[in-house]
């Protein structure tokens, strides 16, 4: 043990005091906000009852941080914000200062000390959330991570300036179970054929876990030169990797023929027409590092038809729902397939039931 | 500083993600290179992924001394080749509500990350946690330990409960319904317990978010969105609907507010805005628009939704209408959904069956059931429209009958006789 005779006990003590980490004038107009106005990209004003005025500069990140880097947004924020700052959700930081004069020398030293672009507010491309990738997950199939600092090299001057119909949210996920979550537009991988099982190494494996895991029950046991073990029904199983999770020796990735996916108009605000699930645009794109450049280009043909036809205060969701998939798939030049057909649980409620149609 | 030194590895291909215009991680983790072998050698494994489009980490579980969540442990397969990376553990660190940080705290997070780990922070997880990485099985309690003295502490991994998020709510927003800090760490505190030690079927989440605008993400992201709201009227300052109108025109105002309204309950008459607030939903895209004219009601509370998460097992669910109202003010109000989650935990507890969560749980027994057993009574809120099958188990016609019990009482009478059917 690194500490001789100091055992660790078990300690509760709860989440961090978030009062202590509030700007001051945030915890002077807390709950006391009036409204707040765009500056320009990447900046904002709050207004509160009082008359106060915060302004808000939001800076991209990496989000893999060094601690080097961190110390220097610390420097930034002593030097300009009274020693406070926030992430978002996003994984942007956020740095506030108390007037309009102090928020160009902000900018500059963002620019200048961290390399950080300014934007992500408003009708814009904000940072992309994505999974843990080859850098410390057990699951990966690909490099969120790589994939997402390439695709915001391309979007970049949707980040800085926000001349899109709406705010358009992306993430990228390393494997099926899409730790990434539901995006306006989602970068996941794709497994293309059942488990490969090595059944020397079942032990490590709980296996009756293993069979109940299997949402569409094709995992049975089995038993292999006198050994416990499983074998999976093949034209039940739909590689979605539920197992892969639960016994690694259950191996669902194969570097040959794992491919992307790129899926569209995911939402989850209540604005308007409520939360959705995102559909799949196109698939069958190369795992192609260090930049997946054939992701950058499909999401790139997305977002331009988007511009073209996008209405006001419209995500892509609700774009594609008014003016249609046959319209979309047209636009994009993606191919409508018949793997765009769902064959899951609710598969029936998604075919059109309705002589509506775009003709 | 500590020593530093040239990066002896090789990365042709990770070098080509230091170029470009948005910040590069690469570029990160080269930096600490500099001074860290741990890290050098890290970029040195992540290059091979890179070459061969294979993954080198093992998972397994390893915990604390005293807790069962809070650390993702990882193993690399290519240990002979990166000894200083064999081990690699990530400790899951509970963020404070809404990721507001004072640079003092970030700098004691730094330097723990410094000295007892790899000076790699992850700011946030996909849960919301700080992702500290890069401890190896001794330092990781070191780096625990020096946590907890400064009062830190560790998020949850595995089946239990998971680190909660939330929004900026009332700290710097306007269109907060409650207080989403608070809650959050109220929440955390009344259920560190279940953080740091399994207790559930498998695991849970919450997110909080001030408005249905939902900046937590937590309709699909987490199992139990709580989501701000009022029951009010919109608040309307009719000069600034005045100004608004007259700087946009009336053609955008129609376009843009009125036709999107999803119930249709706002108009535009005689230059003045007209809410049916009866059949308003609280969807926020008229605010949103207006920001200046129109505000949120002001008795607040929150919409409390139940069940969603991504695509595994069942395929997506979103989360589903639970509590259409509750106010969120008091410490009475806070003790209500205390009582609730623990009626949803108890419930859902005693009859899921391993790894499945809440959300798969209802969608198994119905909601119906679940709504019996956690002792909420329906509400047509909670639906969007009634059942449109006919196949239905009147519990006051017909008793249910256990599998292997004997049926006294049929459910219809069959009064057809084999063989005496009458033809007319």
């Amino acid at each position: 043990m690194a500490n001789p005779g100091k055992k660790m006990a078990p300690r509760d003590n709860g989440a961090p005091e978030y009062k202590k980490y509030l700007h001051p004038l945030m915890v002077k107009n807390y709950g006391k906000w009036k409204y707040h106005e765009k500056v320009k990209p990447g900046v904002l004003v709050h207004v509160a009852h009082s008359g106060d005025k915060i302004y808000t500069v939001r800076a991209g990140s990496p989000r893999t941080l060094s601690v080097d880097t961190i110390r220097k947004i610390c420097d930034i924020a002593d030097k300009h914000c009274q020693g406070f700052l926030r992430f978002t959700t996003r994984s942007n930081i956020e740095f506030q200062v108390a007037s309009a004069e102090a928020v160009d020398p902000l900018i500059k030293d963002i620019h200048e000390i961290l390399g950080f672009p300014v934007g992500g507010t408003g009708n814009s491309i904000s940072n992309i959330i994505h999974t843990q990738g080859w850098m410390h997950c057990n699951l990966p199939g690909t490099d969120a991570a790589g994939s997402v600092k390439a695709l915001m090299d391309t979007l970049f001057e949707d980040f800085v300036n926000e001349t899109l119909p709406q705010r358009v949210r992306i993430s990228a996920s390393c494997c099926q179970i899409n730790c990434g979550g539901q995006s306006d537009i989602a970068i996941n991988l794709q497994h293309h054929h059942p488990p490969v099982i090595n059944h020397n190494n079942m032990q490590i494996c709980e296996l009756p876990k293993t069979v109940a895991i299997c949402p569409v029950a094709a995992i049975r046991p089995f038993t292999v030169e006198g050994k416990e073990s499983l074998m999976v029904v093949e034209e039940k199983c739909m590689y979605c990797g539920a197992c892969h999770g639960q016994c690694p020796s259950m191996e669902i990735r194969d570097p040959k023929t794992d491919t992307l996916a790129i899926w569209v108009g995911g939402k989850t605000a209540s604005t308007r027409t409520g939360p959705s699930f995102m559909k799949l645009a196109t698939f069958g794109l190369p795992n192609n590092p260090p930049r997946w450049p054939e992701v950058g280009a499909a999401v790139k043909k997305i977002l331009d038809a988007y511009k073209e036809t996008g209405r006001p205060y419209e995500r892509i969701g609700e774009w594609i729902d008014r003016i249609g998939w046959k319209r979309f798939f047209e636009m994009t030049g993606f191919e409508f397939t018949k793997y765009h057909i769902d064959t899951y649980r609710y598969a029936r409620t998604t075919y059109n039931t309705s002589t509506q149609v775009r003709l | 500083m500590a020593k530093k030194w040239k990066i002896k590895t090789s990365t042709p291909k990770l070098d080509e993600l230091e170029n470009g215009p948005w910040p590069s991680f690469i570029k990160e983790l080269k930096t600490l290179a500099e001074r860290k072998p741990a890290v050098e050698q890290l970029l040195g494994q992540m290059e091979q992924s890179y070459e061969t489009n294979v993954n080198y980490w093992t998972g397994t579980v390893l915990n604390l001394e005293g807790y069962g969540g809070g650390v993702i442990a990882r193993y690399s397969d290519l240990a002979k080749k990166f000894p200083d990376i064999a081990q690699f553990h990530t400790i899951r660190i509970i963020e404070p509500s809404a990721f507001v940080y004072s640079t003092d705290a970030l700098r004691q997070l730094c330097d723990v990350s410094d000295k007892h780990s790899a000076g790699i922070l992850q700011m946030h997880g996909m849960t919301g946690d700080i992702l500290m990485l890069g401890s190896s099985n001794e330092s990781m309690h070191t780096a625990g330990e020096v946590l907890m003295e400064n009062g830190w502490d560790i998020g949850g991994s595995g089946g239990a409960l998971r680190t909660l998020a939330c929004c900026i709510g009332p700290a710097r927003c306007e269109m907060a319904c409650y207080d989403t800090l608070e809650v959050t760490k109220r929440l955390t505190d009344t259920y560190i317990s279940q953080l740091h030690r399994p207790e559930l079927p498998y695991k849970f989440k919450f997110k909080l978010s001030g408005c249905s605008n939902d900046c937590a993400n937590s309709m699909q992201r987490s199992d139990m969105p709580i989501i701000g709201t009022w029951r009010d009227n919109i608040q309307v300052d009719h000069d600034e609907v005045a100004k608004f109108i007259k700087e946009h025109g009336e053609p955008f105002v129609v376009d843009n507010v009125i036709t999107r309204c999803p119930t249709k309950c706002i108009s535009l008459k005689n230059k003045k805005i007209e809410i049916d607030d009866k059949n308003c939903v609280h969807c926020m895209h008229c605010i949103n628009v207006m920001h200046k004219a129109l505000a949120p009601g002001k008795d607040k509370g929150v919409t409390i939704l139940l069940g969603g998460k991504r695509t595994l097992k069942i395929g997506d669910t979103m989360g589903s209408v639970l509590v259409p109202f509750m106010k969120m003010e008091t410490e009475e109000d806070m003790q209500k959904l205390i009582d609730l989650v623990a009626r949803i935990w108890d419930f859902w507890g005693e009859n899921g069956l391993e790894h499945e969560r809440v959300g798969e749980f209802i969608e198994r027994v119905g909601l119906g059931t679940f709504l019996e057993g956690i002792g909420i009574e329906p509400d047509p809120q909670m639906v969007k429209h009634p059942r449109t099958n006919s196949y239905i188990k009147f519990e006051e016609y017909t008793k249910p009958v256990m599998a292997g019990e004997s049926r006294k009482t049929p459910n219809v009478t069959n009064k057809e006789v084999e063989g005496k059917e009458t033809a007319y």
